[in-house]
């Protein structure tokens, strides 16, 4: 046993508990790796720490993950990227474990090292693992291989890129689903590092491999990669190539396919140029409107306005309009929701007399939906139509689909449109506001459900930050302090909380004047539960008043609940006598 | 019935079936332990492992003993008998699956039994398998390590417990500097491997809180990434890597629980079409849907029924009917069916009637209204392909179970006792020799012909191998072996 200077003492446990039999002394070790590697010096990690790492690796993985993590950011401990060569056969050796998350950082990390290594040193060294890796006996290895190509392959001489390409074409062919998917899912990138005569030939043919494969999943990736092969290519290529594959994948037998499609469609139109978008993506996008399944009506509901707004206003108004109509009534309530999430942004895309005349009524039906999603999603976006049409249209249907929203009986949907009410106050205004809203948000001060109460309060200080405190004094301030002797407890701690809230907004002035003293009364409340609450806001109401004002009115209020009989208001009381002698020290 | 290919020369003869292992076997006047009966059995891919799952929440795997080494394998090449040799096993390792359970919520019991177990692709040498109970199904991984000694620590490991862990990070205080070559005293522990080996079995993710009712199968999708679950009522697809979701494609649960007249019994996926998957009902039919079509696969793109013959009805023949288990050929092509009394294969091809029925018991029709009285009726026997897909086979009582051929022309028909003496008892048609039970019978039970049938004797559970003749199935707690040699025409 050697024995080790004091110092030193913390690192020598760190390096001993790489081996500890409890895994989160290992973990804790692993994460510290840059400090171990510090303490050994560069050569003794790159001779010593590196060896012992790789000889480890049947560590859980947990483990597993942080070491491959670590070693990622390894290169300056090592000495520099001269010597990153150094930390490839760890990476290398976690690239081929089973556990999937353990690989994929694996992967990351090599080509993190790989992109900062040196041409000659990739040729060396990363290539060779790349290789290896993409011949690997187990799937695990090959799986792997297919993320690190568009590293290895620009700095490859010719020879190696011609067989770099042939390797990554057989993987697309392997026996192993779970390889052809990696390969399918990676080719985007390979592709881009590709030289554009070898795209045209080489990759294209294995896109067209895998995009005819057996398995479902795999054509599902193939999808991902129309767009971005589309992008690598040349227009007039992209549409000989890639246009025909996107119009038969639209028509693909499987839905997760068509689903696909739906979700990446609108990033090829720019690929392709207008003409064929206009000849082809919009009818195949009016298809995908119009699908059998649902969930494909749904990806393709949800990507409208983004379509929309690649396409010339014309067409969106003669091709995409009428489907949208029809989606406004899907028997699919997740449609039609999908669809009320996106459909605001239309209008600025359609301009003002096309909103009104073919908009303004989905808007509508849409508003009135059976459905809370639907009508909470058209409410959220509301701020779109504003900028374009005035909100004035939309009122009409408007107050009736927040009134129904509010007095919704699941809770949730409650919740959800509290929190658009300061937006819906910003774009409708304070007149509005006040005549139709303003009782509503007092109502639910005293819902049931308490998340919808401590919800209502909050609701109030974003008004008065909206509207400003001489608005707040006139609507919500009177009305709050009313609802201070509710019979309900419950009720009232509601109001101390709004109370809390909405001071620092108003200032000292009023929290002085209107608010301090409904808190002081309240602490002679007959439930602790209110006692203490008032100690606690109180304590919150230190920093905003005068001094003075701490001393005459708060201090005396809290000494005299720090002597309640109750534990709770006492412990709670001190702790905000404690807090009032800080800041009179400070101060 | 399979029709034969060209390059056939003709019916193949049938096997004759001998003894090769029993694994538990019960020794006279033991009595079994309820924890150690048998519920699954499952022969991996490659045929190289075996598993099965027992009342007790266990999983046992064994391995081939003569498929490792290949050496010996290549001496056996030489010498000219691979032929002769048919795969043995050995008990590999064995874990606990589940444990037995309680729901809070519906104040369930939910038992540790071992439902199904499948197994899925392996990695690096490690195995890995799916084992479910009524209610939750879990990924297993059984990995072989080295045991590992450390020593050479820095410091003593008994002196530094008590001495406090440091948290603080080293080198943020400004008086402690790392110098260039680092600190020569420390080192890095020793790790002596070992020549020794250990299993390691390790839960790696469980699939819970999915099934309202009881899962009857997981089946494994040929895209080796996802599987699916199914209850009484439901199937459920799930992503392997992710435990926390699942979606239900299947759902044939009525709105109103008093309009239910038909459960699920039995799912499986295609073997290599990853979008088709087949599932078994109570009323004996059996439908394929397409995955592609829609994400809720409520219409079924076949429908596999036998039309029922008009006057035979009575009040058995829906219960009989109900489907206990369904297994897709090797080629794809086929489904094998069980229901309580017949086997029946079916071609994908055709809906309006099975390819071929075969009698599993029939001498039992007369006692079903014994069968139902004891609940026996609803026992859910297990049926099998041959890897070839020439022959199945399936289970019945007194630890009985029977092969057939399916090749057409072929009337093949064994039947073979779980017992080390399989054939002591073969007969073609045991209803027209029952009487020569009798003297094997002690305290079975005897009926007026002198017909003996023992119900608590029931084997449920078989497997073929996927390469070869050999049979595993599980006679209560013991698991049996047999092998045929193939008979040269």
């Amino acid at each position: 046993m050697a024995m080790i200077d004091e110092p030193l003492y913390p690192i020598a446990v760190l390096i001993d508990e790489l081996k500890n039999e409890d895994i989160q002394l290992r973990l804790n070790s692993i994460r510290r790796l840059s400090t171990i590697a510090r303490a050994l010096g560069e050569e003794r990690t790159r001779k010593e720490l590196i060896p012992f790492l790789s000889e480890n690796n049947d560590d859980d993985d947990e483990v597993l993950l942080a070491m491959a993590e670590e070693l990622g950011v390894f290169v300056p401990y090592v000495g520099g990227v001269e010597y990153a060569n150094i930390l490839l056969p760890p990476l290398e050796t976690l690239c081929t474990v089973e556990e999937t998350c353990v690989r994929d950082k694996a992967v990351e990390s090599l080509c993190r090292i790989g992109a900062q290594m040196k041409e000659s040193d990739l040729v060396e060294w990363f290539i060779p693992l790349v290789k290896r890796l993409a011949a690997g006996e187990w799937f695990t290895a090959r799986v792997s291989s297919c993320g690190l190509f568009h590293i290895a392959y620009p700095s490859a001489p010719e020879m190696l890129k011609t067989e770099l390409r042939s390797i990554y074409s057989q993987l697309c062919q392997d026996d192993m689903p779970m390889v052809r998917r990696s390969a399918a899912s990676n080719l985007g990138k390979f592709a881009a590092t590709v030289e554009p005569t070898h795209l045209k030939t080489d990759i294209m043919s294995i896109f067209e491999d895998l995009t005819q494969d057996d398995q479902d999943s795999v054509r599902l990736l193939a999808v991902e990669g129309c767009a971005a092969l589309g992008k690598l290519l040349e227009p007039q290529d992209c549409v000989a190539h890639i246009l025909p594959v996107i119009v038969n994948f639209s028509q693909d037998k499987s839905w997760r396919v068509r689903y696909m499609v739906a979700n990446q469609l609108y990033e090829l139109c720019e690929a392709v140029g207008p003409e064929p978008t206009r000849t082809d993506l919009v009818p195949a996008y009016v298809r995908l409107l119009r699908d059998n399944e649902a969930e494909v009506r749904i990806a393709a509901a949800g990507k409208v306005t983004k379509f929309c707004r690649i396409l010339n206003p014309q067409l969106a108004i003669q091709h995409i309009l009428p489907c949208v109509k029809e989606l406004s009534s899907d028997s699919s309530q997740h449609v039609r929701s999908a669809l009320a999430s996106v459909i605001m942004g239309m209008a600025p895309i359609l301009g003002k007399d096309a909103t009104i005349e073919q908009l303004l009524p989905i808007f509508l039906s849409l508003l009135k939906d059976e459905f809370p999603d639907v009508r909470l999603n058209i409410i959220s976006k509301l701020d779109q139509v504003n900028q374009v049409i005035g909100i004035d249209l939309l009122s009409q249907s408007l107050l009736p689909a927040i009134v129904e929203l509010a007095e919704d009986r699941h809770w949730r949907v409650r919740l959800a449109i509290i929190e658009y009410i300061p937006l819906l106050a910003s774009q409708l205004g304070v007149g509005f506001f006040d005549d139709k809203l303003g009782a509503l948000c007092m109502q639910w001060l005293e819902d049931k459900v308490y998340s919808i109460r401590d919800a209502a309060a909050n609701n109030l200080k974003r008004l008065a930050e909206e509207f400003g405190p001489d608005w707040t004094m006139q609507h919500i301030i009177p009305q709050v302090l009313e609802m201070a002797n509710n019979p309900h407890y419950l009720y009232r701690m509601t109001i101390l909380n709004a109370i809390s809230l909405l001071a620092p907004v108003m200032g000292s002035d009023i929290t002085c004047s209107k608010l301090l003293q409904v808190v002081t009364n309240a602490s002679k409340d007959r439930v602790p539960n209110i006692k203490f609450n008032v100690a606690k806001v109180l304590q919150s109401l230190i920093p905003i008043v005068d001094q003075s004002v701490v001393e005459q009115t708060i201090r005396p209020c809290l000494v005299e609940l720090s002597e309640d009989p109750d534990v709770d208001v006492r412990f709670f009381a001190r702790q905000a006598l404690q807090t009032s002698e800080q800041v009179m020290m400070s101060s | 019935m399979i029709p034969l290919g060209n390059g056939e020369v003709g019916v193949p003869l049938p096997l004759e079936w001998k003894f090769s292992q029993v694994f538990g076997e019960r020794a006279a006047g033991e009595e079994v332990q309820e924890v150690d009966i048998i519920s699954a059995i499952e022969f991996d891919k490659s045929g190289e492992h075996l598993a099965t799952g027992d009342r007790g929440g266990r999983v046992v795997l064994f391995e081939r003993t003569d498929g490792k080494n290949y050496a010996f394998r290549k001496d056996q090449e030489k010498m000219d008998y691979s032929n002769a040799r048919h795969p043995e096993f050995r008990y590999k390792t064995e874990f606990q699956s589940h444990e037995p359970e309680f729901d809070y919520l519906k104040s369930l019991e939910i038992e540790e039994k071992i439902n199904k177990v499948r197994w899925c692709q392996t990695a690096n040498g490690a195995l890995f398998l799916l084992s479910t109970n009524d209610k939750t199904v879990k990924y297993w991984k059984v990995q072989e390590k080295k045991v590992k000694k450390i020593c050479d620590m820095n410091l003593d490991p008994s002196a530094s417990i008590g001495n406090g862990r440091f948290s603080g990070p080293i080198g943020a205080a400004t008086d402690f500097v790392f110098p260039p070559g680092g600190f020569p005293s420390l080192h890095l522990p020793v790790v002596i491997v070992g020549h020794e080996t250990q299993l390691v079995p390790r839960c790696r993710r469980v699939y819970a809180h999915a099934h309202d009712y009881h899962i009857n199968s997981i089946s494994n999708n040929s895209d080796g990434e996802t599987f699916i679950s199914a209850d009484d009522l439901r199937i459920n697809l799930w992503n392997i890597e992710i435990s926390n979701q699942s979606f239900n494609i299947v759902d044939v649960k009525p709105v109103n629980m008093e309009d239910l007249t038909e459960v699920i019994t039995s799912a499986e996926f295609h073997p290599t079409h990853c979008n088709t998957l087949a599932y078994s009902s109570s009323k004996g039919t059996i439908r394929l849907i397409d995955m592609r079509q829609s994400a809720l696969c409520d219409t079924h793109a076949k429908l596999f029924e036998e039309r029922e013959t008009p006057g035979s009805r009575s009040f058995f023949t829906e219960i009989i009917a109900s489907i206990s288990d369904i297994k897709f050929g090797k080629d794809g092509r086929h489904i094998l069916s069980r229901d309580y009394m017949t086997l029946k294969l079916w071609d994908l091809n055709m809906e309006s009637s099975p390819v071929a029925t075969f009698q599993v018991h029939e001498y039992l029709r007369p006692k079903l209204c014994d069968l139902y009285e004891n609940d026996s009726i609803f026992d859910k026997f297990e049926c099998c392909l041959s890897g070839n897909g020439l022959r199945v086979a399936t289970g019945s009582y007194s630890n009985l179970f029977r092969v057939f051929g399916c090749v057409s022309g072929s009337n093949e028909a064994t039947t073979l006792e779980a017992s080390k003496n399989p054939t002591r008892r073969q007969v073609q048609t045991p209803s027209r020799s029952s009487r020569s039970f009798t003297s094997l019978a002690r305290s079975r039970r005897r009926d007026a012909n002198g017909g003996v049938y023992d119900f608590s004797a029931k084997l449920l559970h078989l497997a073929w191998h996927p390469t070869s003749n050999v049979i595993a199935c599980a006679a209560a707690n013991s698991l049996y072996m047999y092998y045929a040699e193939d008979v040269p025409r």
